[in-house]
């Protein structure tokens, strides 16, 4: 893996040319959908030639193809976004070019970010960094594929349900699922309004608090933005942590469990005070999520209709227009989403669903508020299981669902979660950790892992 | 048809729901022009309008302010909190899949109108609520294709609904043009209605007088003139009691209306009714107004129509003309600032000018009025009271001064219209008049009681003063002469 120090002060053509020849040498790995490599290559000669200065001056990185970003296609690993050209780019890409960085290209993912393996991509799944015969984990397979294979140092990523700390957990990387509106959501392709937060994959968390510093803040293009409060930090004293003892039960995976013990213990080790603590609610936060995130899923996704851009179905009425360009454009979990959303919104059912939905969140929300009273941070496995096989999980919805368990709480409440690395299981997979925080806490975070980090 | 006796077995209910364009500079989500005169399809679009992938709503903060304005107008509380809502359908011309709406916590609460029947009775319609959405784009339909326009797309609306109150097609006319008066003298909207700046779905339903419940309703939606307001409501409530008559059944549906025609037609019935799905707006955060909030954008409501009924009361003007004068919001500044500054008898001649100009049917004096300094208008009137000028005359500088900067002695001294009030220039020409052979039968009648034989003397007057002499002056001089 690649830090992003190693690219800052060098030429950025060497460094986009790298990047790229790096890309090509992983093709086998499908972690990238497309490469920008002549508007990538026209930015690193601009910051070459001193025209572009920032921060990240010359550092290359991938986006997922959820954001919109100019130079190429935006296809949200969809059929009825296969050949979109956004007119526009997503304010994080912005930020992140106005610091001098230079997207390289975009990173597959399960089609609207729906899904937790990257096998839901309409352009076929990315494999695991580690072993091809694994999923890379989703819906940021790609993202976290390509920061684990050293292309580019940090890729972006969406954290709807768990989207960026599954797959950085899957393949041995930093994932940081900011507090919600932290980051602006403007010009990234919308999955669920309430939970969506953007992120970043890196190697380390040093890297990943720069570039969360640089995308993080208010935007008046983005109503639920927060003012900014992210500033990268150091660990001062030691804190109180609790251990979720609801998500370290037999039906998590034995060796998951191991890592996260030994986590515990360096924690430990480093002075901070663990306890285990319940999450009484933990067991409803499924349920939860698959109510309220398929209704937005189901309004968000009304837009796509063949209408006004993207694939538009052969049709002779307006309904069949509709119908076939859907039925044409989406995939079979973004199709499952739909029509689970539109039943729970229905009239006569959106009481029974969807408003007690939002009450229970409102309990779970209060719950992790009850827990914050009493500690600084929450520790939980990232997911059940290491990197599961390709195809395992995928005649099995539920099976799929089971393994957001461990995520979705802190996307429910919009508090800030990283998974870091923190081992390998015998078959030499990496398994994550998760920490989780107050809201605001989010560099707290990436400062108590560095201290294990550099413990490790 | 049936007959009066029939119709006179039922009542009728009818509850309206008025879409009110709100007069923005910009969209009620997005930055792009909020007025589409004159600019191609789709000109007055931005990607947000568009609902292109990742574009997210920013509430226009100007809406709020007239949403605020308009619950004052309408004598309504106004939420501390209030939130947006999706409502989904499918249709070209709404380019996200859905419309943001407030559904669960609209923004304006209950309250009422009063609005004036033409005897002048009050006609009292509660208004359940207001709430703020967005407007859709507009479908062309052509023979085997149809263009999408988006430029009205995102424009904000207040939807105002009422309470089922009126009970005739008369009071729902009066509701409609209360709501336009009201909703344009606060200055929420621009109330051009030929433009659709206010259209007006009126839901209505029959039933046998002292029936305890209300009959089956239809809806006819987008009505966007007083008078179709009133036209399909008489029309619906023949047509509804026909069916009743004959043991038909009402079916609740939404109809439509053919001005050319007078009719209502079926759209279509509530079996087809979409299910709207309607969810909390995640991407916008709730509207929090506390009460020094409210009362400061309330504070710029300029003054209402109750005030002027009000105030103009002292006038003695007659209620056709009070109204007349209410459909122009700038005709009620001027005469108000008219009486102020120069006594109720001004603005009450002023007050005559202005609402005949206006019930002549003469819209265009609406349109073209551009003087609206009150000076000159109450020059003019000094200048009737003091004989200078005859009412004729006087009209004539009225129409001139609406667009004229010229004071009114100017324009009247150009037209050669001021009147000779000189009692002994006019006393000369009366003096010649009557010496006048032609004069004798007149006179001779006078004097044998028939007073209306004066009529011929004064025009002869007129004639020879060049159209100038008083009439009024001339009367009384001929009178004397003819004593002496």
């Amino acid at each position: 893996m690649s830090k992003i120090s190693d690219f800052i002060g060098v030429s950025a053509r060497k460094n986009v040319e790298e990047a790229i020849a790096k890309a090509h040498a992983h093709e086998s790995f499908h972690a990238l959908l497309s490469l920008t490599e002549t508007r990538a290559l026209e930015r690193a000669d601009a910051v070459d030639r001193g025209e572009i200065t920032g921060s990240l001056a010359g550092v290359p990185f991938i986006a997922k193809d959820n954001f919109l970003t100019l130079g190429g296609t935006t296809t949200a690993a969809s059929k009825i976004l296969e050949n979109f050209e956004a007119p526009l780019q997503a304010t994080a890409i912005e930020k992140l070019e106005a610091e001098g960085a230079i997207c390289i290209g975009k990173a597959n993912l399960d089609a609207f970010a729906h899904g937790g393996s990257t096998e839901n991509s309409a352009f076929g799944p990315t494999k695991n960094a580690v072993d091809q015969e694994r999923v890379a984990g989703g819906s940021s397979g790609g993202s976290a594929v390509v920061v684990a294979l050293g292309i580019v140092p940090f890729a972006l990523g969406t954290d709807t349900g768990g989207s960026i700390r599954q797959p950085a957990s899957f393949n041995g990387v930093v994932g940081m699922k900011p507090t919600y509106g932290t980051v602006s959501r403007y010009g990234v392709v919308a999955m669920a309004s309430s939970t969506d937060t953007i992120g970043v994959l890196a190697s380390n968390t040093d890297d990943a608090a720069l570039v969360m510093g640089v995308m993080s803040g208010k935007d008046t293009k983005d109503m639920t933005t927060l003012p900014d409060f992210f500033t990268p930090t150091i660990l001062e004293g030691k804190k109180k942590i609790g251990l979720i003892k609801e998500a370290m039960t037999d039906d998590v995976d034995p060796e998951v469990r191991r890592v996260t013990n030994e986590y515990i213990e360096k924690l430990r080790s480093a002075g901070h005070e663990v306890e285990e603590v319940s999450l009484s609610l933990l067991k409803y936060a499924l349920a939860i999520y698959y109510i309220v995130v398929p209704a937005e899923i189901s309004s968000n996704l009304g837009r796509y209709d063949g209408i006004r851009y993207g694939r538009r179905a052969d049709a002779s009425r307006l309904s069949e227009l509709y119908g076939s360009s859907r039925d044409e454009g989406f995939m079979t979990e973004n199709k499952r989403r739909i029509m689970i959303g539109s039943y729970v919104l229905s009239s006569g059912f959106f009481d029974a669903y969807y408003l007690q939905a939002q009450k229970v969140r409102t309990l779970l929300i209060n719950e992790f508020n009850e827990l914050f009273q009493s500690f600084d941070v929450l520790v939980a496995p990232v997911a059940p299981t290491p990197a599961f096989k390709l195809g395992e999980n995928t005649n099995d919805p539920i099976k799929m669902y089971l393994a957001d368990v461990m995520t979705v709480p802190a996307s429910l409440a919009g508090l800030p979660a990283i998974s870091v690395p923190a081992g390998k299981n015998e078959q030499g997979l990496p398994i994550g950790v998760q920490l989780i925080g107050k809201r605001r806490d989010d560099a707290l975070l990436l400062a108590l892992a560095k201290t294990i980090e550099e413990n490790a | 048809m049936v007959s009066p006796e029939i119709l006179d077995k039922y009542d009728m209910t009818i509850g309206i729901e008025c879409h009110v364009q709100l007069a923005t500079t910009s969209k009620l989500f997005s930055g792009a022009d909020n007025d589409a005169n004159g600019k191609a399809p789709n000109d007055a679009t931005s990607p947000i309008d568009f609902g292109l992938p990742g574009m997210l709503p920013v509430l226009n903060h100007e809406a709020i302010v007239l949403a605020v304005r308009a619950g004052k107008a309408l004598n309504a509380g106004i939420a501390h909190v209030s939130r947006f809502d999706r409502k989904h359908y499918f249709y070209p011309d709404l380019p996200k899949g859905y419309q943001i709406s407030q559904m669960y916590q609209p923004i304006i609460l209950e309250g009422y109108v009063e609005a004036p029947l033409l005897d002048g009775t009050l006609v009292t319609v509660r208004v359940h609520h207001a709430h703020i959405e967005e407007d859709a784009g507009k479908l062309t339909h052509y023979s085997d294709f149809s263009l999408i326009d988006l430029n009205r797309a995102g424009t904000p609306l207040i939807e105002i609904v009422s309470e089922p109150d009126i009970h005739s097609a008369a009071a729902a006319k009066a509701y409609a043009t209360e709501l336009h008066r009201l909703m344009t003298f606060a200055g929420v909207t621009y109330g051009d209605l030929y433009h659709g700046n206010m259209r007006f779905d009126v839901n209505i339903s029959v039933a046998l007088k002292g029936a305890t419940e209300l009959g089956t309703r239809a809806e006819v939606k987008n009505l966007n003139s007083f008078r179709s307001v009133e036209k399909a409501a008489e029309y619906e409530f023949t047509r509804q009691i026909e069916r009743l008559e004959k043991g038909e059944k009402i079916v609740q549906e939404t109809r439509g209306w053919d001005d050319a025609s007078g009719k209502t037609s079926s759209q279509r019935s509530k079996e087809d009714a979409q299910d709207y799905r309607y969810m909390p707006d995640a991407d916008i955060p709730p509207v929090v107004l506390s009460d020094e909030d409210i009362a400061a954008m309330q504070a710029e409501v300029p003054l209402l129509p109750a005030y002027y009924r009000n105030n103009w009361k002292t006038l003695g003007l007659d209620r056709s003309v009070i109204e007349a004068l209410l459909g122009n919001q700038s005709y009620a500044v001027l005469i108000t600032e008219i009486q102020k500054s120069a006594g109720d008898d001004a603005a009450r001649r002023v007050a005559h000018w202005f609402a005949s100009s206006v019930t002549a049917g003469d819209e265009e004096t609406a349109t073209i009025a551009s003087n609206f300094a009150p000076e000159g208008y109450s020059e003019l009137a000094d200048m009737v009271k003091k004989n200078e000028l005859s009412s004729t005359a006087a009209k004539e500088i009225f129409i001139e001064l609406l667009t004229s900067q010229a004071s009114p002695r100017k324009i009247a001294e150009d037209k050669n219209l001021l009147q000779e009030s000189d009692e002994s220039a006019i006393l000369a020409i009366v003096d010649e008049v009557l010496a006048d052979p032609a004069s004798a039968q007149s006179v001779a009648d006078i004097k044998a009681g028939q007073d209306k034989a004066i009529g011929f003397l004064v025009g002869q007057v007129m004639k020879k003063s060049a159209g100038k002499a008083n009439p009024g002056l001339a009367g009384q001089l001929i009178r004397k002469r003819l004593e002496e």
